[in-house]
Formats: C-alpha cells, sequence, structure tokens
C-alpha cells in the first residue's frame, strides 16, 4: 500500500510543481460569515440537545393525575443567580461592543466582569447541589435537577473558559476593531447559554408542584 | 522502517494512554478520599462505572491531543500563532505520513474516513459471519447466549459507525471538488472531526473484554442499566462519536453554503451535494438526541438517576422516543448520499440528463424533513399511547411520496438512453433493485396491524438490511469504483469488479430473501438458538441459506479489497476522465492536485446536460484543464471503447 500513496503523491507534487498552485485566500469578509454561519448552526445543534432535556422534564416531572411537579429548590438563591447570569449577558455585550470600538479598557472590565458573574452563578448552583434535600437517586425530581443544572453548569464553565481564553488575547492585543470573531463567537455563545438557562429555570423552579412525599 | 515509529498516531495512542491512565488515577483517589469502593469487577454496579467516565473523556482528549488535532487551537488560546493550516512537506518525511497523522486536507481527510471505515466494516461484518454460523442450524454450536448478544448489539454499532465513516470519506472527498472548492470550510474541525472516531472505535471494541452487553444495539433500558460495563463503554464511545457526525454535518453545510464556485447556484449544484446537505442537517441536528438517550443511561447506570426506573419516577418509554428521534432519521443519513450517488451515476452511464434535477433535490431534503416526523413507527409494541400509532404510521407511509420521485425520475433518467455496463453502473442498478425491495417491504413493517405481528423478526431486520445495501452500501460501492481512478489515477479490474457485484447481489439476496421467509414463519430476532424447523428450498434450510448468503457478500467485499489494493499498486493507468462525466471533480488531474484548482472554475450551465449539443457547464482556468489525449481503444477495460474526453461540454 506504501508504494501506492507514494506513487499517489509523486503525482500530486509532479502537478504541483508544474502549475504552481496558490491558496485562494478568503477576504476577511468571506471568513467571518463562514465563521458566523458555522457557529450558529453549532448553537442550533445545541439547541435540539437542551430541547431534548426539557422533553425528558416535561415527560418524567409529573404527578399521577398528569400535572407538572418540580424539585425542592431554594427560590430566593434560584433568582439571585437567574439574575446574575442575565446581568453577565449584558456585561459580556458591553465588552464586546467596546472591543468593536477599540476601547480595550471597557472591554477587560465588561468580559472581566462577565467572568465573574459566571464563577457565582457556577458557585451558586453547586450551593443549591449542597443543600439539596434530595440525592440524584432518590427520585426523577431530583434526578433531572441534577441532570439539568449539571448539563448547564458545564456549558457555563466552557463558557467562562472561552471568556478567559478572550480576555487573555484581549490582554495581548490579539484583538482590533475590525478582526474579533473570538470575542464576538464567545459572547454568541454566552447569550446562548443565558437563554437555556431562562427555560431551564422556569422548567425547574416556577412551573409545577413539589410532590407531597419523595 | 524505523519510519513507522514516527506516526503522529503512536503520538495519540501515547497521550491516549496517559489521559486515560490519568482519568482513572484521579477518579479513584477522589473516591478513595470519599470512602468509596473501587474494587474492579464488570458489573452493571461496579464503580468501573462512574470511573471509566472520565478515563473516557481524558483519554479521548489525551489521543487528540497527542495525534496534534488541537494544537492550532491551543496556540490560539494561549494568544500564539498557529500554522497556516495547509500542508507543508518536511524534508525526510515520507508523504504517506501524512495519512497517519491530523491532516486538513479534505482528499486526505477522506481517505483517513474511508480507510478506517473499511476497517470497521471487516470487524462489524466478521462479527455478522460468526452469529450468523451459529444461526444456520438449531441449537447453540459455537457461542455462548452473552456472546451471542454481545456480538449483534457490537455488529450494529460497528457497522453504524462504518457507514457513517463511508459517509464521511464520500462527502469530504468529492463535496470540495464538486463545488469548486479548494477545501473544506473548518479544514482543522474536519482533520478533528476524523480523529475523533479512532478512540472512539477502540472504546468500543474494548467493551467485547468488559463483559459485552446484551441489549443489541439500540441499547434500550432498563436491560441496558442492568448490562454489563461492556454496555457503559459502548454508550461512551457512540456519545463520543456523535462529536465527529455533527462536527462534520456543520463543516459540510457551511462548506456548501458558502464556497461554491462563481456561477453555481444551488440548483447547479451535483446532485450528490444535495444529498450530503440533507445529510448534513440531519447529522447536525438529530445526533443530539442518539448522544442524551446515551448520556442519561450512562448517568443512571454511574449515579443512579432513575430516569428509566418506573419505580422511582421514571419512564423507558421516553429513552424509546429519545433514541429513535436520531435512529430513525440515522437511516436517512445513510441513504441520502447513497441515493445522491445513484442520482449522480445514472445520467453519467445513460447518456442522458437527469430527469428532474429540482425534483430529486428537493426530495432529498423532503425525506430528511419528514425524517423527523416518523420515529416513533419503531415502537408499536412499546407503552407508547396507542393513540399515536395511526399519525405515525400516516407520515411513515408518506415518506413513499419523496422516494418514489427518485425512483421515477431514475427511470426516466434511464428510458432511451445509450447505457454502458461497467461496475459502477451495475452496483447503481443492483442499489436501485434492492432499494425497491427493501422500500416495499416498508408498508408491512409501517402498517400498525402488520407491523405488530412483524414486530421484532427477522423479516425486519431483512427489511432493514436490505434498505441499508440498496441505499447506501451497495451505492457506497458504486462509488468506490466510479471514483476509483480520480483517486489514484488507476483502473480497477473490471473482471474482478463484476464478479464482486455478481457474488455480492445474489448473496445477498438470497440472505434477504431467506431472512424475509423465516421472519414470516415466526423467527424472532436476537435469538440465539431456535427450535423450529423452517423448511426451506431445493434441500437447504432457510437459515442455512441466509448463512451462505452472507458468506457470498462477505466474499464479493473481500474480492474488492483486493481489487482495489493490487489496482491502486500495479493497476493499469486511468484515461482522463474514464467515464466521460461533466462533473469538476473529473476535470481536473487525478489524482487531484492538493488544493483542487489554481484558479475558482465560473459555472455557466447545468450539470447533467449530457447529450445536449453545445451545452457547457463549467469553464476551468487553462491551469486546471487537463488535455485530452489520445485514448487507445484497449487503454480502459469497459465494454466499451472510451471516447475522447470532451472536456465539460455536451458529451
Amino acid at each position: 500500500m506504501a508504494t501506492a500513496i507514494e506513487r499517489h503523491h509523486a503525482a500530486v507534487e509532479h502537478h504541483h510543481d508544474e502549475h504552481h498552485h496558490h491558496v485562494i485566500e478568503f477576504t476577511p469578509a468571506q471568513r467571518l460569515s463562514m465563521n458566523r454561519l458555522g457557529l450558529w448552526l453549532f448553537l442550533i445543534s445545541e439547541t435540539f440537545l437542551f430541547a431534548g432535556i426539557l422533553v425528558a422534564r416535561i415527560v418524567l416531572l409529573r404527578d399521577e393525575g398528569g400535572s407538572f411537579t418540580r424539585p425542592e429548590l431554594d427560590q430566593q438563591l434560584g433568582l439571585v443567580i437567574t439574575f446574575i447570569l442575565l446581568l453577565s449577558s449584558l456585561a459580556v455585550y458591553m465588552g464586546e461592543t467596546a472591543i468593536s470600538r477599540g476601547e480595550i479598557g471597557r472591554f477587560k472590565a465588561g468580559i472581566g466582569a462577565a467572568i465573574v458573574m459566571g464563577l457565582i452563578f457556577t458557585v451558586g448552583v453547586g450551593y443549591e447541589w449542597s443543600i439539596a434535600h434530595f440525592a440524584p437517586s432518590d427520585g426523577v425530581e431530583g434526578g433531572m435537577f441534577f441532570f439539568m443544572t449539571g448539563m448547564h453548569a458545564l456549558h457555563v464553565l466552557t463558557g467562562i473558559i472561552f471568556l478567559m481564553i478572550v480576555y487573555w488575547n484581549g490582554r495581548l492585543g490579539n484583538y482590533t476593531k475590525q478582526s474579533h470573531w473570538g470575542v464576538e463567537a464567545s459572547a454568541l455563545y454566552w447569550h446562548f447559554v443565558d437563554v437555556v438557562w431562562v427555560f431551564f429555570y422556569v422548567a425547574l423552579y416556577l412551573i409545577g408542584h413539589v410532590p407531597e412525599v419523595h | 522502517m524505523l519510519g513507522i515509529l514516527r506516526l503522529d498516531v503512536w503520538k495519540g495512542l501515547i497521550g491516549g494512554a496517559i489521559g486515560t491512565a490519568l482519568g482513572v488515577f484521579i477518579t479513584m483517589i477522589i473516591r478513595s478520599l470519599q470512602g468509596l469502593d473501587n474494587t474492579w469487577d464488570t458489573t452493571a454496579t461496579s464503580p468501573w462505572n462512574v470511573i471509566v467516565i472520565p478515563a473516557c473523556v481524558m483519554g479521548t482528549l489525551g489521543f487528540l491531543i497527542g495525534v496534534g488535532s488541537m494544537t492550532d487551537w491551543l496556540k490560539w488560546m494561549v494568544g500564539r500563532k498557529g500554522s497556516d493550516g495547509h500542508y507543508h512537506p518536511k524534508p525526510g518525511v515520507p508523504q504517506w505520513h501524512r495519512y497517519f497523522g491530523m491532516d486538513t486536507n479534505h482528499k486526505v481527510v477522506g481517505i483517513q474516513y474511508g480507510v478506517l471505515g473499511i476497517v470497521v466494516l471487516l470487524i462489524g461484518g466478521l462479527f455478522a459471519l460468526i452469529f450468523r454460523t451459529e444461526l444456520a442450524e438449531p441449537g447453540l454450536q459455537y457461542l455462548s447466549a452473552n456472546d451471542y448478544n454481545s456480538l449483534i448489539g457490537l455488529h450494529g454499532q460497528l457497522m453504524f459507525i462504518a457507514v457513517l465513516l463511508g459517509i464521511g470519506a464520500m462527502a469530504n472527498y468529492l463535496v470540495p471538488i464538486m463545488i469548486g472548492a479548494q477545501d473544506m470550510a473548518f479544514p482543522r474541525i474536519n482533520g478533528f472531526a476524523f480523529w475523533i472516531n479512532v478512540p472512539a472505535a477502540v472504546m468500543l471494541l474494548s467493551s467485547i473484554f468488559l463483559g459485552g452487553f446484551d441489549t443489541g444495539w439500540t441499547a434500550y433500558p432498563p436491560l441496558s442499566v442492568r448490562a454489563h460495563l461492556g454496555m457503559q463503554m459502548a454508550l461512551i464511545a457512540v456519545f463520543i462519536l456523535g462529536f465527529s457526525s455533527i462536527l462534520g454535518g456543520l463543516n459540510l453545510i457551511v462548506t456548501i453554503f458558502l464556497m461554491r464556485a462563481p456561477g453555481m447556484s444551488l440548483f447547479r449544484m451535483p446532485i450528490f451535494v444535495w444529498g450530503v446537505l440533507a445529510t448534513s442537517l440531519l447529522q447536525l441536528t438529530a445526533t443530539q438526541f442518539i448522544g442524551l438517550s446515551f448520556l442519561m443511561v450512562t448517568l443512571q447506570r454511574a449515579v443512579d438517576i432513575p430516569f428509566f426506573d418506573p419505580a422511582r419516577g421514571g419512564d423507558v418509554t421516553l429513552y424509546q422516543h429519545l433514541f429513535w428521534f436520531y435512529s430513525h432519521p440515522t437511516v436517512y443519513i445513510w441513504i441520502l448520499p447513497g441515493l445522491g450517488i445513484i442520482s449522480e451515476i445514472l445520467p453519467v452511464f445513460a447518456r442522458k440528463p437527469l430527469f428532474g434535477y429540482p425534483f430529486i433535490a428537493m426530495s432529498s431534503m423532503a425525506i430528511a424533513i419528514m425524517g423527523y416526523l416518523v420515529w416513533a413507527h419503531h415502537m408499536w409494541a412499546s407503552a407508547m399511547d396507542p393513540f399515536l400509532r395511526v399519525p405515525f404510521m400516516m407520515t411513515t407511509l408518506t415518506i413513499a411520496v419523496p422516494t418514489g420521485i427518485k425512483f421515477f425520475s431514475w427511470l426516466a433518467t434511464l428510458w432511451e438512453g445509450k447505457i454502458r455496463f461497467a461496475t459502477p453502473m451495475y452496483f447503481t442498478l443492483g442499489a436501485i433493485v434492492l432499494f425497491l425491495l427493501g422500500g416495499l417491504t416498508g408498508p408491512p413493517s409501517a402498517l400498525v396491524v402488520t407491523g405488530l405481528h412483524l414486530h421484532d423478526s427477522h423479516f425486519v431486520v431483512a427489511h432493514f438490511h436490505i434498505t441499508v445495501f440498496g441505499g447506501f452500501m451497495f451505492t457506497y460501492f458504486a462509488a468506490i469504483y466510479y471514483w476509483f481512478p480520480l483517486l489514484t489515477g488507476r483502473m480497477y479490474s473490471e473482471t474482478l469488479g463484476k464478479i464482486h457485484f455478481g457474488v455480492m447481489f445474489i448473496g445477498f439476496i438470497i440472505f434477504a430473501l431467506s431472512l424475509f421467509r423465516v421472519g414470516l414463519l415466526g423467527m424472532r430476532r436476537r435469538i440465539a438458538d431456535y427450535t423450529i424447523d423452517f423448511g426451506g428450498i431445493f434441500g437447504i434450510e432457510w437459515q442455512m441459506l441466509a448463512t451462505i448468503g452472507a458468506f457470498m457478500a462477505g466474499l464479493g467485499v473481500l474480492v474488492m479489497l483486493g481489487n482495489l489494493v493490487f489496482s491502486a499498486m500495479y493497476g493499469k493507468k486511468a484515461v482522463h476522465n474514464p467515464w466521460r462525466s461533466r462533473s469538476l471533480e473529473w476535470q481536473i488531474v487525478a489524482p487531484p492536485p492538493e488544493l483542487n484548482f489554481s484558479a475558482l472554475p465560473q459555472i455557466v450551465g447545468h450539470p447533467y446536460d449530457y447529450g445536449l449539443p453545445g451545452s457547457v457547464y463549467a469553464i476551468l482556468s487553462p491551469d486546471d484543464q487537463v488535455v485530452a489525449e489520445p485514448v487507445k481503444p484497449n487503454q480502459i477495460t469497459p465494454s466499451k471503447p472510451a471516447l475522447p474526453a470532451a472536456a465539460v461540454t455536451g458529451d
């Protein structure tokens, strides 16, 4: 097989030398639209994942009469961390608009604030885990709570990592007014994760009633 | 020989081993600190159901980093410049080394997909032959019941991967050239999406050494929750494979939408690209559902979340809904590129325009969209609300409409054509016949009344296999022979190709018809042993006939492999564009150069105007255009001597 592949490449290289093929570079605008479409497709794909999880919640968390149930959670804590997470989207947005105007200081402030708020949210979820009255194995209400918040927290954590990378690259001066795809991508991903939480918050904290017995 | 030691794939394996070991040790230490047990065993309640999760994830990451598929991304993260994403020959390193490491060129990635796909196909096929031998006669002769179960489950999942890899091979190699691009939209993601298959395939195969699993490929709970540790490995492996499908589909969609050559409107694309587009949309979205359903079983096994335990509020039917929401569309993921291949090859060999191009293109999209709405026809016998049966029966039967459009279009394309018979054409026609048989046995399985009777019988097994053989395997073989001269610049042996077709087609028909027969007589699937006398024909039992047919099909694959390897090394040099196709990939030199085109081709017409005088499809840069050599009649082996290539014009 090796000989065949080598010959294959001899032919390729021969032709290569003959015609001096060169890479047809994309314009930055073309590259940007490709990146944007790719990211949006990724988010559509992720939407299917979270939609599937919501379907599982809708099917599983019901009582015998068919009305929705939900796990017993700390409502104040849930409201506060939800508020903080939504606020972090605003901070990311400020960071992104700042870099598109070339203001590196406000960019760092915005992204940095979002990282801190994201971390507070994650710690909040972890605290909710630690004070929960139930274990994952007790019943589907508790199980779905750990599953949904866990899957979401995993995405929040990756989002925080992306924002940290973006912050670091911004500090190094790798982003300009015109070229800051990394910032745009992380911001969009962050907004997406926030929107997911809006649905998950409603699904876990608001709709349905806490069942009498676990 | 020492050069072999320098392949990047070894670095990947070392990275994978380190990652796995780290995952195991870190988890064991954390668990020990929590006072949890780490005793090794392979039962369903083993603590190793937890430990293998971080081990597999970190092992995969270690492999991907080691093989170099994440190098550029890691560099970007810390603010350094990565590579330019193009291949630069290194002095002293042979060219073929790039096939065993991370490479961003779509043709290299395509061949990587193809070779790994064939390897997985051979292993999966071997498993099938083993348990088919067991089934040839009543009584248990060779296998234990548990091994039998593991083999059927692994056969299903391995073939599943082999088909996805085959699609990756065709789509990656062909789509960029067909649409006049130099590479895919995201070459690094492309290489990454291939390499993630390797650790996943290893994990899946490892399940056989960890107790195997007895659920079949569908992994239904509650059985999958109680199966051996091998189940956990298979679930994680398929979950990780999902990344490849999703990223591959994403990459192809962006490539098809944004990188077409000037003048190539959507309805001037080669029809195969439409098939790939429809498939990619399904891969992008539906794959999440098999990931989700397998993840939920994984978590129930690891941390006992009672998703599928009715005693604690769970619901086993939910799994089936989530699972089939992917796993029904996945058969369309398999067949849509295959049906695209049929539509691609027929006009070339009939020398006629493809009949009803826009309708074929739209029927692919219709199958893809309707594919989302039929999943519950796998669940007639489940605890699903019986009310849902009728709507799902209706949507299932409606799928016959877009599929029928394709059939009539193929017939009309062949009508009064100047048909030339060569191996790709044989396989294409064989695919149409098999897919028709698969299609005709669909309604009996889809109608609730007959479906309930046929459920989980060998009839359904035969229906499924004949559909996938017609819709994918035969078209894949057609594609391999059809594009072999492009890939290698050499011609395969036409005689061996025809032998392959004959043995495989007859063997497979024998196999399928026997299975239909025993299925109608009540043979259940996933049964290692049976006592019923099913009768036979010509003094041979149906079950024995099915086994003989399966071995014939296996023999056919071996003939093909021998043919391909031998022809790639010693085959006759192929003439330029031996099939006189108008498509872009045949206009450039074979094998295609590193960057395909030196300048973007201009598309000025329709791709399938065969036989229309004066029609022009594309104008290539003079650098790319191959000057037709004078052709000696015996230079290629097809039955009729090839005419001089008329480049991209009418005929």
